[in-house]
């Protein structure tokens, strides 16, 4: 194990952090307004990878595919809020669970239908196609404008919540939804809002994916539940618990899956070790978010209710 | 003599605002000690940290001179603590005679029995029936909690609290929302109470409070600010202008 | 009782012996059409119905959405798997090892689990049954992605699962077995606990109940209702898949309960004759009959909630009352 090939792998798991992170802002925004939340961010994802190859394969811009793709997962976004959501805001859980558990099927099935079951391949684009020099080693320049991408997000975000009008009611409808609405905001409007840019979060974590993992139906669901376990560990309705979070899932969870095989080799002889190797780097992030619960139930960067 | 309830120097924070200020306070047993203060004076969190559902920031709770500020909840209500919320807190889909037979449940050993049906359990439902006599709501034994007025579901908040044998009662605006019939018969209820348990009443019916107290405790901004006997903080010239005030003519006149 | 609660009560009793009944003849008329497909199909429907029963008892009654109860399912689908690779074939240990791990797991689970509500709660136990797919994958000695094949079905001693119809009555019997259970479960002090706690947990701690223990308790008993559907399951397809606890198996079985009727014991398994019945019709149809299943989901939640067997009883009793003298 060498210097560069950690590095390499912190890098890694950096920017699956980050592609976390996009997920996770948006859906922990929407939790601490509506306190409802969506199971089917991860279809949201979904379509903005499909819609982004899509453009991607038919105009071969990349920047078409985030300049048609992005808003158009956000205006999906919008449509299945006003459409099917908004009747489940008052609803009990269940209700929420089981609603959104419908249109995650739906939506598999749709691109299924469009797309077919097999995958669709988006190709890196040519001028990221390189590798950049880091710290002495060679990194593939596309992972690391995703970070670069990610980390404008995340200050761009930071600017909205905390500098703008907008930011402040979205503060203030996390932490006193009754109040906001007393106050005459529309709070309606404000809900889509909030959820239209989850949406498109959603549909910019899509895009910038497309051409490192695989593009096909319920591609979703294994990074919403992953999702779900940073908005957990970090603590819910909290963007900084959202960021951090990302972060170390992400970081944990790759170096985890590269390291931990090689570890135990180190301490049990060879045939168990590569068998609970991979099981254990599997349950890593789990144990991770099952220890922080243990210590603190609400996360380790909770939102402040007053 | 300890006393049956005793806080010594509690404090409780929200953010930037201090919700109870280092109050000291004492109930013993068989008195009724009231709290009364305008809104916003922290009397439900008061209320809350003795029944143990908010921990306090500092200080500490004393039963019979037993610390017993970092119980749960369930704990300090198997020690004897019995408490009614300001706002009604029943089991909205369970039968009156229900609902009591869980409040005496909780205090008739474990609940590890999954077989026999608890409609065999004939003990368990005659001290039920005998709470529900004794707050008045003999007849509603099989009505649904949904059909009840307002008034019967806080006589049935009362039965519950009383049907679990507690030694000190935390009573958090008992007669919000009644009538003036219904105040005056919890009044009555009240006072058979008195000497057999220790009541710490917080309430904002003035009539109530001066017919049923022992002593009184005024609260205001989370500090007690006089406590004494009914006569002495009718006169308190710091207490009548914090809260009594234009009251005061009315219970003059 | 009012004259209308017991006509509810005895429609209730109606439609369960209408339906178990129907369950008990599945193997004579599957006969008589001939082949197995029948009674392999309502195998694992019944299969199903003991799992949605089981979770149904800390859904419906305890008000503790679960979206991961399918792990159970997978554990005791390769506790079989696991011992038949290693030539143990017999069913009493294959059960006391499934109930063994199954207990254990659920008491951990459930106590971290148990620190949260709500919406955490639900995506908490989501996490955690990603977590056993995801292990059972990366467990390539045990057939990894593609699963175990298992040589011969649980032997009991006095009888093996080997033949088919064995194992649709041993699976029918369990269900019934459970049903009744938990029909007295549910009226007897921890029953009244559970629902208490559904009902207004914050009262309940201040009557003087520990909730922790007796929700932990109902956790662990629904667990291991799923630990012993996840038995029967392997031993009906000779397998064990990563894909017996893939969180769309979990989703399933909270449709089976909510199209079947929540809060009553016997809903579920109406509920999952009625989704995996669907299923088998729609998929003949299409491929794609998953696009109409999606927005189906969505419609009846927002739509009906008494849920199939709700709406059975209430045609009954109506059906009773017409038949009765006028008043």
């Amino acid at each position: 194990m060498t210097v560069g090939l950690f590095l390499t792998q912190a890098l890694n798991g950096l920017q699956l952090g980050i592609l976390l992170f996009l997920l996770a802002a948006g859906l922990t925004l929407v939790f601490g307004i509506m306190n409802f939340v969506n199971l089917a961010h991860g279809s949201l994802y979904m379509m903005g990878a499909y819609f982004a190859a899509a453009v991607f394969n038919w105009t071969g811009s990349f920047v078409l595919a985030g300049l048609i793709g992005v808003p158009a997962t956000m205006l999906l976004g919008v449509v299945v809020e006003r459409v099917a959501l908004i009747r489940l805001y008052r609803r009990d859980h269940l209700d929420q669970v089981l609603a959104t558990f419908g249109l995650i099927l739906f939506f598999n099935e749709l691109v299924r239908i469009i797309w077919g079951p097999a995958s669709v391949y988006m190709n890196t684009p040519a001028a990221l196609s390189g590798t950049v020099e880091l710290f002495g080693l060679r990194y593939p320049s596309y992972r690391f404008a995703i970070i670069g991408v990610g980390l404008a997000v995340g200050i761009g975000l930071y600017l909205l919540i905390h500098r703008t009008r907008i930011g402040m009611l979205i503060r203030a409808g996390a932490t006193h939804p009754e109040i906001v609405a007393a106050m005459g905001v529309n709070v309606r409007r404000l809900n889509t809002i909030v959820f239209g840019l989850g949406a498109g979060l959603a549909g910019l974590a899509g895009l910038m994916a497309g051409p490192i993992v695989s593009v096909q139906p319920g591609m979703g669901e294994p990074i919403l539940i992953l999702t779900l376990v940073v908005i957990v560990t970090g603590g819910i309705g909290s963007i900084r618990g959202a960021f951090y979070g990302a972060l170390i899932v992400g970081i944990v969870d790759t170096i985890g899956r590269a390291f931990l095989p090689t570890l135990l080799r180190e301490f049990l002889e060879r045939s168990l070790a590569q068998a609970a190797g991979p099981a254990i780097a599997s349950m890593l992030i789990y144990v991770l978010m099952a220890l922080v619960l243990a210590i603190r139930p609400q996360g380790l960067f909770p939102v402040r209710h007053a | 003599m300890t006393s049956l309830l005793a806080t010594v120097g509690l404090v409780k924070r929200f953010g930037g605002l201090i919700a109870t200020d280092g109050v000291d306070l004492t109930v013993e047993a068989g008195e009724v000690h009231a709290v009364i203060g305008p809104n916003g004076a922290g009397k439900t969190t008061l209320i809350n940290q003795l029944s143990g559902e908010i921990a306090p920031d500092a200080g500490r709770i004393l039963l019979d001179g037993r610390d017993i500020t970092g119980e749960p909840v369930y704990r300090r209500a198997l020690m004897g603590i019995g408490r009614s919320y300001q706002i009604t807190s029943v089991f909205p889909e369970f039968s009156v005679l229900d609902n009591v037979v869980l409040a005496v449940q909780a205090h008739a050993g474990h609940s590890f029995s999954f077989w026999r049906p608890l409609s065999a359990e004939a003990a368990l439902i005659e001290r039920a029936r005998t709470a529900l006599a004794q707050s008045g709501l003999a007849a509603r034994l099989a009505t649904p909690v949904a059909a009840l007025a307002h008034g019967e579901r806080r006589q049935l908040e009362m039965a519950m609290t009383l049907a679990t044998s507690p030694r000190l009662l935390l009573l958090d605006e008992p007669m919000a929302g009644m009538s003036l019939a219904e105040s005056e018969r919890l009044v009555t209820l009240l006072a058979t109470l008195k000497g057999r348990y220790g009541i710490l009443l917080v309430e904002h019916d003035m009539d109530a409070v001066f017919k049923l107290a022992d002593r009184i405790s005024v609260l205001v901004y989370g500090r007690v600010i006089a406590c004494g006997d009914p006569a002495a903080i009718r006169a308190n010239p710091e207490v009548r202008a914090a809260y009594l005030g234009d009251q005061d003519a009315a219970v003059a006149a | 009782m009012s004259p209308a609660v017991r006509r509810r009560v005895d429609a209730r009793v109606v439609v369960a012996v209408l339906l178990l009944g129907g369950l008990a003849l599945v193997p004579m008329i599957s006969s008589l059409i001939g082949g197995p497909f029948y009674i392999t199909l309502f195998t694992r429907i019944v299969i199903f119905a003991l799992a949605a029963v089981g979770l149904n008892l800390i859904l419906g009654y305890g008000a503790l959405v679960s979206f991961g109860h399918a792990m159970y399912i997978g554990i005791g689908a390769y506790a079989v798997g696991i011992l038949s690779h290693h030539g143990v074939g017999s069913g009493w240990i294959q059960l006391a090892a499934a109930l063994a791990v199954g207990a254990v797991v659920a008491v951990v689970i459930g106590l971290v689990c148990l620190r949260t509500s709500g919406m955490a709660f639900i995506m908490i136990t989501l996490a955690f049954a990603q977590m056993f797919y995801f292990l059972a994958i990366s467990l390539k000695q045990y057939g990894g992605d593609d699963g175990l094949t298992i040589a011969a079905r649980s032997d009991f001693g006095v009888f093996t699962l080997a033949s088919n119809t064995v194992l649709y009555y041993t699976a029918l019997g369990v269900l019934v077995a459970c049903l009744i259970a938990f029909h007295r479960l549910v009226y007897s002090r921890f029953g009244m606990v559970l629902r208490g706690c559904r009902s207004n947990e914050r009262r309940m701690a201040a009557l003087g109940f520990p909730t922790l223990r007796y929700k932990l308790t109902a956790y662990v008993i629904s667990a291991l209702v799923c630990v012993i559907a996840g038995m029967l399951l392997a031993n009906l397809t000779k397998f064990s898949a990563p894909s017996y606890m893939a969180w769309q198996a979990s989703g399933d079985l909270i449709v089976m309960i909510v199209l079947g009727g929540m809060g009553t014991i016997v809903g579920p398994v109406a509920g999952a004759v009625a989704l995996l019945i669907l299923e088998e019709i729609l998929s003949g149809w299409t491929t794609h009959w998953m696009i109409v299943l999606g927005p189906a989901i969505v419609l009846i939640v927002l739509t009906a909630k008494r849920g199939i067997y709700g709406y059975l009883v209430e045609r009954t009793a109506r059906h009773a009352e017409a038949g009765a003298s006028p008043s």
